[in-house]
């Protein structure tokens, strides 16, 4: 994109009908680090890539958790994710004390994309400059929406946002139609391999990754270190190629130990391994 | 949605000259509301009776109806509260259903919001002057609770308001099982209802049973239970006590 006259106001018009500093905050989603999400019908997986600014800072935090059925991974100013986190989950909580009830993530949706559409036409404000995976269960299932700072949001089965997205929705459009029945732990790999992708051959470890689940009977929390370079451990060595279905395990909880054995393979040098 | 209550507050704690608008007292009432819970769903009782103090004023007062889909407000106390209620849950449920996305506000929600409103008033010293029974089922889920005018609120197999806790629920916890079928239900909730006919002066013998199943709501036509008077104490009520009346 390049400067022209109406692109200082977002209360100004192009003659094309453009509004350029909305579509220059959609810009600034595209230059954060990746985050991606996916869906099955009883499963909701985000992750994100861990980037930090200089060896000696650590990365920012990029997944919330919204209340125990809704979490949302951000990319794009964090700053301003970080307020839209806390304002979902005043309105969660807010609706919890009033209905003892789980607010319906197609509902907080819609407010907070109402809510990027309010700073879309005040010429006083601008507008949010952060791109939501707004990911949670309800009475209808499992959800997973992508909020624009536009103040437009959709519906996906699957969905990557930040640098290098497009590695990954290559590779979720490829395996999306598998998603609905996928187990927990399939669509566990999915995304991970799908979070490879955006790091163009720079390797995967649960230093550089983030990764949270919310299910049916499984409240939204973020994976521990362990649990994510186990699962890593177990594709990793199954190659390249993204592995054919794993079978359920019965207690939906992580394999005990990857197929090969115990001990990962050779790390390589890996530059972000602190 | 609109502001529910616009009592000014009194600043100089509870002084008297603009107490105008707070609710110290009901005008007309309604007397008790008997729920349980069976089979299919839920079943409400509640009589047709609008007493005014003493004087039974109106006598084709409803008392029960239905809140959305899912849901069954009973209420006793000031009728007027009754219907500014209701008018609010119909306002809620508008709202609910102009989401248009598949979700839909169930009994336990309804009944929370119910407390919520009553215990917000409750504290401003201005009442909704009810208790109220609320039933409902959602997805096969039965749900029977109760809100009173300070906020006190529960869920149970069987709930009652006024003198409905006193004569009708020590007839429930004998006789309410599980599983009980429409016909046994109505029974016992008839059985409740001429207890409280004999025994409670603001009853009157009309009523209506409300019933709610997954399929939708169902409120009777009004009618009258059989009486017996003629029990033999009654006869001769002052022989045991000479000289009263």
């Amino acid at each position: 994109m390049f400067r022209n006259q109406y692109d200082t106001d977002v209360t100004t018009w192009s003659p094309a009908g453009r509004l350029f500093q909305v579509e220059y905050a959609m810009e600034a989603v595209k230059q954060g680090s990746a985050a991606i999400g996916l869906r099955s019908k009883t499963h909701v997986i985000l992750a994100s890539v861990n980037k930090a600014n200089s060896e000696l800072s650590s990365h920012q935090k990029k997944i919330f958790k919204v209340d125990d059925h809704i979490g949302v991974a951000i990319a794009g100013l964090t700053a301003d994710g970080r307020v839209l986190s806390r304002y979902m989950r005043t309105e969660c909580i807010n609706y919890g004390y009033s209905y003892e009830s789980p607010l319906p993530v197609g509902r907080l949706v819609v407010q907070l994309a109402d809510k990027a559409q309010v700073c879309t036409q005040r010429s006083w404000k601008r507008p949010y400059g952060v791109g939501l995976l707004v990911g949670g269960l309800d009475e209808s299932g499992a959800h997973l929406y992508y909020n624009c700072p536009s103040g437009n949001y959709f519906e996906y089965q699957a969905f990557a946002i930040g640098s290098r997205s497009q590695a990954a929705k290559t590779y979720l459009e490829r395996r999306f139609k598998t998603f609905t029945d996928s187990s927990r732990e399939s669509l566990l790999k999915d995304a991970l391999f799908a979070l490879r992708e955006t790091l163009q051959g720079e390797k995967l470890t649960s230093s550089n990754c983030t990764v949270a689940v919310v299910g049916v009977g499984e409240a939204f929390h973020t994976l521990d270190k362990e649990t994510i370079q186990a699962l890593i451990n177990e594709f990793e060595i199954a190659g390249e190629d993204a592995p054919a279905e794993v079978p359920v395990e019965a207690a939906g909880d992580e394999p005990a130990a990857p197929e090969d054995g115990a001990a990962p393979a050779d790390e390589g040098a890996a530059p972000m391994d602190i | 949605l609109q502001v529910m209550d616009s009592a000014p507050v009194e600043n100089s704690l509870m002084s008297s000259e603009s107490d105008i608008q707070r609710t110290q007292y009901p005008y007309v009432t309604g007397t008790s509301v008997v729920g349980i819970k069976y089979k299919d769903g839920i079943l409400l009782a509640a009589d047709m009776g609008g007493s005014y103090g003493s004087t039974i004023r109106y006598k084709s007062v409803e008392r029960l109806k239905p809140v959305g889909k899912h849901s069954l407000l009973g209420a006793s106390g000031e009728i007027s509260d009754f219907q500014e209620i209701m008018k609010y849950l119909d306002e809620l449920i508008l709202y609910d259903n102009m989401w248009d996305d598949g979700n839909s506000f169930g009994p336990k929600e309804v009944h929370n919001y119910l407390t919520r409103v009553m215990y917000n008033r409750r504290n401003k010293f201005n009442p909704l002057w009810n208790s109220l029974v609320l039933g409902g089922v959602k997805n096969g889920q039965k749900y029977l609770g109760s809100v009173s005018m300070i906020g006190v609120h529960y869920e149970d197999n069987h709930v009652a308001t006024g003198f409905g806790n006193h004569l009708a629920r020590p007839i429930l916890r004998d006789e309410w099982h599980e599983n009980l079928s429409y016909e046994e239900g109505v029974k016992l909730l008839e059985k409740c209802m001429r207890v409280l006919l004999y025994r409670d002066r603001s009853a009157v013998n009309k009523l209506q049973i409300a019933k709610i199943t997954e399929e939708g709501v169902t409120i009777s036509q009004p009618y009258s239970l059989k009486t017996f008077w003629n029990f033999s104490a009654f006869q001769n009520p002052t022989v045991g006590a000479e000289g009263s009346w």
